[in-house]
């Protein structure tokens, strides 16, 4: 059967130009201040990992004689304000600060990518609706509803993350359908397409991985945006309730000491937030710039 | 009896420009020297890289910064390196470039009246309305009717070609001695190419203004100017009256570039081109002639040392073997012998 | 598209009544219990007898008419909560505008225009304040300029105009710090940019002054994108401004936001949030505007992000 024949040839022909480095070649160039970040990451996230077990001393049980007393021996940074070990906070904190980041950043990426990829794809009218939904998402700030949703469902991590992940999905959904909408008009899908690939698994096997770079620094500028931003909300009581060890529970609770004169354990915690995102911030550019140079 | 020539209005002497790039200063012309008289048109042709463009830019005193600049060049005898400040501002009315790509080379936010009017208003001290009158005078030479409505529109209302046009009218409106036309219609599609030449030309001969005509068209440039430069690699190799250029070459990339123009008149087996890819200056070897590794001709003393610029037949010829060669290079001669050999 | 926004976001907020886990009466009360009566009051002032649109209608339409509804907590109007309120956020965001106009663009102009030692300081520093959220920065002003140098009070509002401008600075400045960050990099690089450009070389060719050239030709044509990037951080400060109040017990609309929601008290939430929205997509249409104003290329009610 002459059918036959032709349609590998196409294959061979119009063979998507996979540009995959893999993710140890990415990193490799983002260059040191990226590497550097990514190391600060991968510590934190360690310590987020085993944080309640390494540390040295209990950081729920309060011990009221001991409010606000500054760095002493093995206490390296002091008490907070209710006789807490401010150290062993941090550690403790470390979970639920990046877990909650993770948890938007998850969310916005699965939303978005569906969303992004089915506008892609389709077209016409879903590509049409889907792009007014999505830009009229852009005028909810975050933070709003996530207020909000802890208005109405309560507060805690969980409504303040869900409220955020779809508060940050158009801007991944943005990008990736621009990813994608490009992808889609190159030469190697039609060819698939004449093939008999199904829609499904050319978006799975061959636009996702071609636009994987960009996902993945989008996702990690994100994650930066999201701790920042779950940390005002637990910061505002609105996220994650004390006594829970939390960077943005901390600062909160230990407000009280500032004017008095014991910025520490306040400060602590917010520099930890800061140095966490500023990491995520580098990473996600450079990884941004490769994206982007590769395309 | 001679004659002593006038001053020439332009003299560029021996000017080399280094160019600042990825750290180190790499040479984009060496040693380049012209003149062009009052009312008289060069053409300067050359491929991408030859240095042609920066002539132009370093006669404007319009070079990237950081670029190193020796030799010299001399409006109407003047120093063009020395000039600062007011003095600088009033040889700009004297000097009117007009450059490639008219969209990018227009402020899209402004007006086109306020556009062509700006350096009168400023320089000159014209009044507003004044300068719009003569603005909308010099559309209507410039073939551009209703040049009230065009004032007040934006660029991006324009065609390219209009565009243009606009931008010679506004080139013409200082009254400048001397037009630096770099590539006026590479941007352009073909029908308009003629129609925005024909209007450079009249108009620069309607004017008495000295041209600096900068293309890659040998043909082009030999149509409209008087005399013809050739750039190679930074480098002047050939400077001839036009209407000799083309039958008379005398240095065989200039031959090179006429025979590679394909010619409607004439069939051929293949397209004729010059075999390698052109080099910029800071690509040429320093001890031997730039064209010798393409050079159907190249001998022995084209590898010895970089050939000078010598007199020959009323033009300027950087090819040791110029005498010898000449009659050789014309055309049908010079395509006979690339096919042969 | 920017009306369309707001019709939704309003719908958003108004449902979230049915969101809320049990009945809206459990949510409009925040779960207390309530005499018969006052059940009567609410159910009749919501119209909650009657089909969901129905009420949006209601609600949506007094909301055009100055009535929000009532706060559970403190029985009074929510719209006389939210005007006692309004004027702090209003003045809070206002003073912090100020301080990104004019400090972010300012230093964004300058290391635009002469590389050098303050392009790489402004660069330096911009990078790093860029990531530092408002609460912290709030920390260290805090602790440094209230508390050892006691140049400004820690907390609360003023008294009078004068009064108020020191209560307000260090707010402002915290609220300010990241986006002013911001914008002069996105100013700086604009400027770069223009300054690059060919049109700024066709003027330097006809003798242009360079006072001219900067001002006509490259901050003319960069001030496209730095307004766009202005009117975006400004419209984010709206509601990054209730982490501020609360963090310095500012009585404004943010902080009372904060409140409402730990107290459950939906009507001042829905309030405020409709409040907050309208402000954000109302500077979002004068950022559109003004770029329609700055660019001749672009048509009203498309912004080329």
């Amino acid at each position: 059967m002459s059918t036959a024949a032709p349609a590998p040839v196409i294959a061979i022909v119009a063979a998507p130009v996979t540009r995959r480095r893999g993710a140890l070649g990415m990193l490799r160039g983002t260059g040191v201040a990226g590497m550097t970040s990514a190391a600060v990451i991968l510590a934190v996230t360690v310590v987020a990992i085993i944080g309640p077990l390494i540390a040295p001393f209990n950081p729920t049980l309060p011990d009221l004689a001991m409010t606000f007393v500054g760095p002493t021996g093995s206490h390296v940074l002091g008490f907070d304000f209710e006789g807490r070990d401010v150290l062993s906070r941090l550690l403790a904190g470390a979970q639920s600060s990046m877990l909650g980041p993770l948890a938007v950043v998850i969310g916005a990426l699965l939303i978005g990518t569906a969303l992004a990829v089915v506008a892609a794809w389709r077209r016409g009218l879903a590509d049409s609706v889907i792009s007014s939904g999505l830009d009229i998402l852009f005028a909810f700030p975050g933070i709003l509803l996530a207020v909000l949703a802890a208005a109405v469902f309560g507060a805690g991590l969980t409504a303040a993350s869900v409220a955020l992940a779809i508060a940050y999905m158009p801007y991944v959904a943005r990008v990736l359908r621009g990813a994608a909408l490009k992808e889609r008009s190159q030469p190697y899908v039609a060819a698939l397409e004449v093939q008999g690939a199904s829609a499904t698994s050319i978006c799975v096997r061959h636009i996702i991985p071609n636009v994987a770079p960009l996902i993945v620094a989008q996702a990690t500028i994100m994650f930066g945006y999201a701790m920042v931003d779950l940390a005002a909300i637990s910061f505002l009581g609105l996220g994650v309730q004390p006594p829970a060890a939390n960077w943005g529970v901390m600062i909160s609770e230990n407000q009280v000491g500032i004017p008095e004169g014991y910025p520490l354990p306040a400060l602590a915690a917010g520099a930890c937030i800061v140095i966490v995102v500023i990491a995520f911030n580098i990473l996600g550019e450079r990884l941004f710039e490769q994206a982007q140079a590769a395309r | 009896m001679s004659v002593p020539a006038p001053t020439p209005l332009l003299e560029i002497d021996g000017l080399t420009v280094l160019l600042p790039v990825e750290g180190e200063q790499r040479a984009v012309l060496r040693e380049v020297s012209l003149e062009v008289s009052a009312g008289e048109a060069l053409g300067l042709v050359g491929e991408s890289g030859s240095g042609k463009s920066m002539t132009a830019r370093a006669v404007d005193r319009l070079l990237p910064r950081g670029a190193q600049v020796s030799g010299q060049v001399r409006f109407a005898g003047g120093d063009v390196g020395a000039l600062a400040g007011a003095g600088l501002r009033e040889y700009r009315n004297k000097v009117a470039m007009i450059f490639q790509d008219p969209r990018a080379h227009v402020n899209p936010v402004r007006r086109i009246g306020d556009f062509m009017t700006e350096a009168l208003r400023t320089n000159l001290g014209v009044p507003a309305p004044e300068a719009r009158r003569r603005a909308a005078d010099m559309l209507v030479q410039v073939g551009i009717a209703d040049g009230e409505r065009r004032l007040r529109q934006y660029p991006h209302e324009l065609s390219g070609g209009m565009l243009q046009r606009v931008m010679i009218a506004a080139a013409l409106l200082t009254e400048p001695q001397l037009l630096l036309a770099d590539e006026p219609t590479t941007a352009l599609d073909v029908t308009t190419q003629a129609e925005v030449m024909a209007i450079l030309d009249d108009l620069r001969r309607e004017f008495g203004l000295a041209m600096i005509f900068i293309t890659h068209d040998l043909e082009l440039a030999a149509a409209i100017c008087d005399r013809t430069a050739v750039m190679y690699a930074g480098q002047i190799v050939e400077i001839r009256e036009s209407a000799l250029m083309h039958d008379d070459p005398l240095h065989p990339y200039s031959a090179a570039l006429a025979a590679a123009r394909p010619d409607i008149a004439s069939t051929a087996h293949r397209l004729a081109a010059i075999p390698g890819r052109p080099l910029s200056a800071f690509e040429a070897p320093a001890q031997e002639c730039a064209f010798a590794p393409r050079c159907p001709y190249a001998a022995d003393p084209c590898r010895a040392a970089v050939p000078e610029l010598v007199s020959l037949d009323g033009g300027l010829s950087r090819c040791v073997l110029a005498s010898e060669l000449r009659g050789a290079l014309r055309p049908g001669l010079a395509e006979r012998s690339e096919s042969g050999g | 598209m920017l009306l369309a926004s707001l019709l939704v976001a309003s719908f958003v907020i108004f449902a979230a009544l049915y969101l809320a886990p049990g009945n809206p009466i459990t949510a409009l009360s925040g779960g207390r219990s309530i005499p018969a009566s006052s059940l009567r009051i609410l159910e009749a002032r919501y119209h909650l007898n009657k089909p969901f649109f129905t009420q949006y209608w209601y609600w949506l339409d007094g909301a055009l008419h100055g009535n929000l509804g009532l706060s559970i907590t403190l029985r009074e109007n929510v719209s006389t909560l939210i005007g006692s309120r309004i004027w702090t956020t209003a003045g809070l965001v206002l003073y912090a505008s100020l301080i990104i106009l004019v400090l972010g663009i300012g230093l964004g102009v300058l290391a635009g225009l002469r590389p050098g030692i303050l392009d790489t300081s402004v660069l330096v520093t911009s990078a790093i304040s860029a990531a530092v959220p408002s609460f912290v920065a709030a920390i260290v002003l805090t602790t440094l300029f209230a508390v050892q140098l006691r140049w400004f009070p820690a907390l609360g509002n003023g008294t009078s105009f004068l009064s108020n401008l020191r209560h307000f600075t260090l707010p402002a400045i915290a609220l300010a710090l990241s986006s002013l960050a911001i914008v002069a990099r996105v100013t700086r690089a604009a400027i770069r940019e223009e300054a690059d450009r060919e049109h700024v070389q066709t003027a330097i060719s006809r003798g242009i002054p360079g006072r001219q050239l900067i001002r006509r030709h490259i901050l003319r044509n960069a001030a496209i994108p730095i307004t766009t990037i202005s009117g975006i951080t400004i419209a984010s400060l709206i509601a990054v401004a209730a982490v501020v109040e609360t963090f310095f017990s500012l009585n404004g609309l943010g902080a009372y936001l904060v409140q409402a929601a730990q107290d459950k008290d939906l009507a001042v939430v829905q309030g405020i949030s409709l409040v907050l929205v309208t402000a954000f997509v109302v500077i979002n249409m004068l950022v559109d505007l003004a770029y329609a104003v700055l660019d001749p290329r672009v048509a009203l009610g498309s912004r080329a992000s």
